[in-house]
Parts: structure tokens; C-alpha cells; sequence
């Protein structure tokens, strides 16, 4: 088991009647960066909170870097790294003096000025909180969680409101904290996120995970039924098949019989996105291949 | 993809031997962060600063006129009068007011949640509050006191007893009034309603704890009402320093009652911490 950050068993949280987390399994193994996905009010900040040591439990075991995040002192915090989302700061303090001042609460924190280059806010070092953008605020948030080198890393939906560019070189940073040995979790919306960044993903649904393996596999997704879409004279034809390597020879053989291309010849498994959604349940959106092509 | 393969992670690991700071450094550091912080919002500086000396200038002014006097006999000068209740109602401004206000501004903008996530104690939290507030209320109260002496002839007293008074005063009214702060910080249900809320209370108590008319004058049974809270007792013990002892007959008492002063002081001290430890929230109300 000490190969495990973050072992959850059997969790339960209720508030009244609502039983916002129901029995939920999670296991983060070390190094990796894990992705929990699920619509609001799945239970994924609860859960995580939970882990953070900011809420307690009704029942279930947890074991955060091996210790029960509820009973766990500051030594443990000093492992632990947190961003959270709903961080508003507007402090007359500066970039520089935050960040400086964070790593004096940590034993071997990382160097301040680098972690503030690494969050690309080096030319707004001297600026003031209060006069920082929204997405300058949340990098600054993210240099304060990990300043103390922490070897868990709580990104609870970190890139909400970033624009492309700002979120690929968060990803590229977060990719390179991995690469450092930092586990990572992560709770986010963007699934192109957790395609991008996970090494492994959850599902939460209604307080429990549905689903967990890696991004390319989640739901049986590798294995799903693909859909072939090809132009005919009489216009587009499509079939789903459990061997689209088979059928585009077929096509080839057929349609292009001297090495050339097959008109408008398309192959699509099921996105992550389709998957995700048929996993959550969401009404409409469950894209049942065999359903598409009739 | 696989996790199977992750090089060792040497750059995360510390040394086992890396101890966490102590309590009492991170306090200090927390002090002086707090200290350049509250320096810097510009309009709570001016406010905490030139509040006491404009109310100062303002009811000496408007009493003193024609250079009347308060009280029987020869009478002390307004300027006189009013000084000490200035001092108490600045400390009540920077401890109090200040602190529930500032503490209710950050929880509403999560950063006492961030705080929590980190191995910073608590106790540190708290030390720099009470170590920044400190400093705010020297200041603040030797600059009134120099503005008093210097502008208004006040005459500070030059006795030790009445300056170890004075020391206890402070430090009982300096206390209390940030123990209540904190735990007053609870009440407002966002950071923007904070002013709104804790404003009133400091202006009420203002009004009948005898810091802008004389005590002795207010009805009695507002006199009764303030004395229930420690504004009016810091304000008495504060008199007791800065006026001459024939003043005391100008208390409803007919003295200084320096144990009461201190057990008020204490009591809410002590309740206010019992309370304040109790309810205490490092996050928004509505935040579960």
C-alpha cells in the first residue's frame, strides 16, 4: 500500500437527507496525475475537501500520504499542496512578498522567485493582489500551493477562466511537476483537460465513482464500437463495426481499387466527451453509436 | 501514460531531518505582513490614524468655546476631558472595529481557507493579528497623545502610578477589544456587509460610553446600558490617567473604580476567547 497517495474506502459525507458522498472508492497511486470528473453536485469538491482535511466524514477509511487527513497535524500539511478554486484575494500584498512569505511556512520550500517564473507571473512580481487579473489571481494561487514542494498536489478546477494559451503553459507546468515525482489531483470540467494531463481518470456520480482507468480506456472506450463514414455517388454511407480496419480495406479494396483515396473517408471511436457523458447519464447526450447509425 | 515507470521522486523528497518552524517565528512573520499590509489600505490608515484626533479637535472645539470647563471648582479644559476617551475609542477603532472587519474581509475572500491548507498554526495567525494590531494602537494612540499635548495644551501626567495605569488599560482594552473582534468577524455574512455591520456597533458604543459628552451628563440609564459593554470602562480607566483626582466626582460613581475596570476587561476577555474559539471559521458560512 506505500506506493498509494491517496487510498479512499467506503467514504460517506451526508448533509440532512442528501447523501452527498455514497460509498465512494478512490485510490491515487504516486507520481501519477489523477483526474476526478463529474457534473456539480456529484460530490467531487466534497470528496476531495474530505482528502484536503477540510471536512470530516460520516464513514468510511482514508489514508492521504498515509495519514488520516481528519487527525493529521501540520507536519502533513507540510506535504500536502492545495489550490483551491474559490480564492478571491485582493490584498495589498505583492506577488513576491506572498509567495516569499508562504515558503517561510514550509521546511525545504521550493525557491520563491523561480515558482513565481514558473507560473509566468515574474513581470507582475511587484504587483499587487488586488490589481492582478482573475487568471493571474489563480496562477498566483497555484505558486502558493506548490512554493512548499508539496508531494500531493490538490488542483481543485485550476484553469477556470485561463484562455488557450494561458492554459497550455499551466499544463506543460503541471505536466513537469509529475515529471518531478508530485502526485496530482485534480478535479476539473474541461475534459480535454483530463485527456491532456491524466494519467488516470474517476468518474463521480451521485456520491460514487462509475468509472476509473486511463483517459484513452475510461468506459471501455479503446474497445467501443467505431464509426466508418465514406462519400458514395448516391451520396454519404456509414456503418459501426467492431473492426474498422477491416471494413476501410474493404472500402479500399472497393472504392479505390488503384491506391487512391476513398471519398470523405472518416473513422471516429467515441471522445472522451461521449463517453463521459454517457457515464453521467445525461439525458440526450447518452451518443449510442448504434443509435447514430441506425 | 503508465504509472508504472515514474523516475524516483528525488526532487520532492526533503531531508526527514527539515523541522517546521516554530509558532512564534511565523507569528512574527505574520506581524510584520500584516503590519505592511494595513499600511498600505490607504483609507483604513487615515481613518484609524486621524479619527480620534479630528473628534479630538472637533468636540474639544465645540464644548470649549468661550474657554468653558467641565466639572465644579476650576474644572478641567474639554481638550483635557475628551483625551482619554479619544484614547479608548482609538483602540476600540484598531482592535476591535479593525480586526472584525479585516478578518471577515479574508475569510469572504478565501484566503483564511488557504491559510488553513498550510502548516501555518493557527496561534500564528492569530499572534500576527494581535501583534500588527498592537502596533496600529501605539502608534495611534502616541500620536494622539502628542497631538493632545503639542495643539490642544493638554497636560499628560507625569506620575509612574498613573502611567502603570495607563499600561494596564491599554493593554486590558487592547486585548479585549481584539479578542472581541475576532469573534464579532463571524457575524457578518460576507466581507462587503462586514463595514456595515460592525461599524454601528463601535458608533453607538461611542456615543454612550461618554467618549464625546461627559459620562456623568448621559442619562442614567444609558449610563447602565454602557455599562455593559468595555468601551465605557476603558474610557473611565483612561480618565482616571489624563484627569485630576477632584474628577472623579464627576463619575455617576463618585470614583475610578479601578477593579471593576479590570474585571469588566477581563470578563470579556475571557468570553470573548471561550466564544471566539468556539465559533471561529477559517471559511465562508456558506461554504459548508
Amino acid at each position: 500500500m506505500s506506493t498509494l497517495a491517496v487510498r479512499v474506502t467506503g467514504l460517506h459525507k451526508h448533509y440532512g437527507p442528501k447523501r452527498a458522498v455514497d460509498g465512494l472508492d478512490l485510490e491515487v497511486e504516486q507520481g501519477e496525475i489523477f483526474a476526478v470528473l463529474g457534473p456539480n453536485g456529484a460530490g467531487k469538491t466534497t470528496t476531495v475537501e474530505i482528502l484536503e482535511g477540510f471536512r470530516r466524514r460520516d464513514a468510511g477509511e482514508v489514508s492521504v500520504l498515509g495519514e488520516d487527513p481528519q487527525r493529521a497535524g501540520r507536519a502533513w500539511r507540510s506535504r500536502i499542496g492545495v489550490v483551491l478554486q474559490d480564492v478571491d484575494d485582493h490584498a495589498e500584498l505583492s506577488v513576491h512578498e506572498l509567495v516569499h512569505h508562504f515558503a517561510r511556512y514550509y521546511p525545504g520550500a521550493r525557491d520563491a522567485d523561480e515558482v513565481i517564473a514558473a507560473v509566468g507571473l515574474t513581470e507582475k512580481a511587484r504587483t499587487r493582489t488586488r490589481q492582478l487579473s482573475g487568471g493571474q489571481r489563480r496562477r498566483l494561487d497555484v505558486a502558493l500551493g506548490i512554493v512548499g514542494r508539496p508531494e500531493l498536489l490538490f488542483l481543485d478546477e485550476p484553469t477556470t477562466g485561463f484562455d488557450p494559451e494561458a492554459r497550455r503553459s499551466f499544463w506543460d507546468l503541471v505536466a513537469g511537476l509529475r515529471d518531478e515525482g508530485t502526485t496530482i489531483l485534480l478535479t476539473t470540467h474541461y475534459l480535454d483537460e483530463a485527456e491532456h494531463l491524466a494519467d488516470r481518470c474517476a468518474v463521480v456520480r451521485d456520491g460514487r465513482v462509475v468509472a476509473m482507468d486511463a483517459p484513452a480506456r475510461l468506459g471501455g472506450r479503446a474497445s467501443r464500437h467505431a464509426l466508418v463514414r465514406w462519400q458514395t455517388p448516391e451520396g454519404p454511407r456509414e456503418e459501426v463495426t467492431e473492426a474498422p480496419t477491416a471494413l476501410v480495406a474493404r472500402l479500399a479494396a472497393a472504392l479505390a481499387p488503384d491506391g487512391g483515396e476513398v471519398p470523405g473517408l472518416e473513422v471516429r471511436r467515441p471522445t472522451l466527451e461521449d463517453v463521459y457523458l454517457s457515464l453521467i447519464g445525461e439525458q440526450g447526450a447518452d451518443i449510442d453509436l448504434e443509435e447514430v447509425s441506425r | 501514460m503508465s504509472t508504472a515507470t515514474r523516475p524516483a521522486a528525488a526532487t520532492t523528497r526533503r531531508p526527514a531531518t527539515a523541522t517546521l518552524p516554530s509558532a512564534l517565528r511565523l507569528g512574527l512573520a505574520r506581524t510584520s505582513l500584516e503590519i505592511r499590509e494595513f499600511f498600505r489600505e490607504r483609507d483604513a490608515v487615515v481613518f484609524v490614524f486621524a479619527y480620534p484626533i479630528i473628534m479630538l479637535a472637533i468636540f474639544a472645539t465645540v464644548f470649549g468655546q468661550d474657554g468653558a470647563r467641565v466639572g465644579p471648582g476650576e474644572g478641567v479644559p474639554f481638550a483635557q476631558y475628551f483625551l482619554p476617551g479619544m484614547v479608548a475609542t482609538g483602540v476600540l477603532l484598531s482592535s476591535f472595529q479593525n480586526l472584525a472587519i479585516s478578518i471577515s474581509v479574508e475569510r469572504d475572500e478565501g484566503r483564511l481557507k488557504r491559510l488553513r491548507a498550510t502548516p501555518m498554526p493557527a496561534s500564528a495567525y492569530f499572534l500576527g493579528k494581535v501583534g500588527s494590531m498592537l502596533v496600529t494602537c501605539v502608534v495611534q494612540t502616541a500620536l494622539l497623545l502628542a497631538v493632545g499635548a503639542v495643539l490642544f495644551d493638554v497636560t499628560l501626567p507625569d506620575d509612574p502610578g498613573r502611567w502603570w495605569t495607563f499600561a494596564w488599560v491599554f493593554a486590558l482594552g487592547t486585548g479585549s477589544g481584539a479578542i472581541c473582534g475576532v469573534a464579532f468577524s463571524s457575524i457578518p455574512r460576507s466581507g462587503r456587509s462586514a463595514s456595515a455591520v460592525v461599524i454601528p456597533v463601535a458608533i453607538v458604543l461611542q456615543f454612550i460610553s461618554g467618549v464625546f459628552f461627559t459620562f456623568g451628563d448621559l442619562p442614567a440609564w444609558m449610563q447602565q446600558v454602557a455599562s455593559l459593554f468595555p468601551l465605557k470602562w476603558m474610557a473611565q480607566g483612561m480618565r482616571s490617567v489624563f484627569l485630576p483626582d477632584a474628577a472623579a466626582a464627576l463619575e455617576p460613581s463618585g470614583s475610578w473604580q479601578h477593579g471593576a475596570t479590570a474585571a469588566v476587561l477581563v470578563a470579556y476577555l475571557v468570553v470573548g476567547l471561550v466564544v471566539g474559539v468556539r465559533t471561529f471559521r477559517w471559511r465562508r458560512r456558506d461554504d459548508g
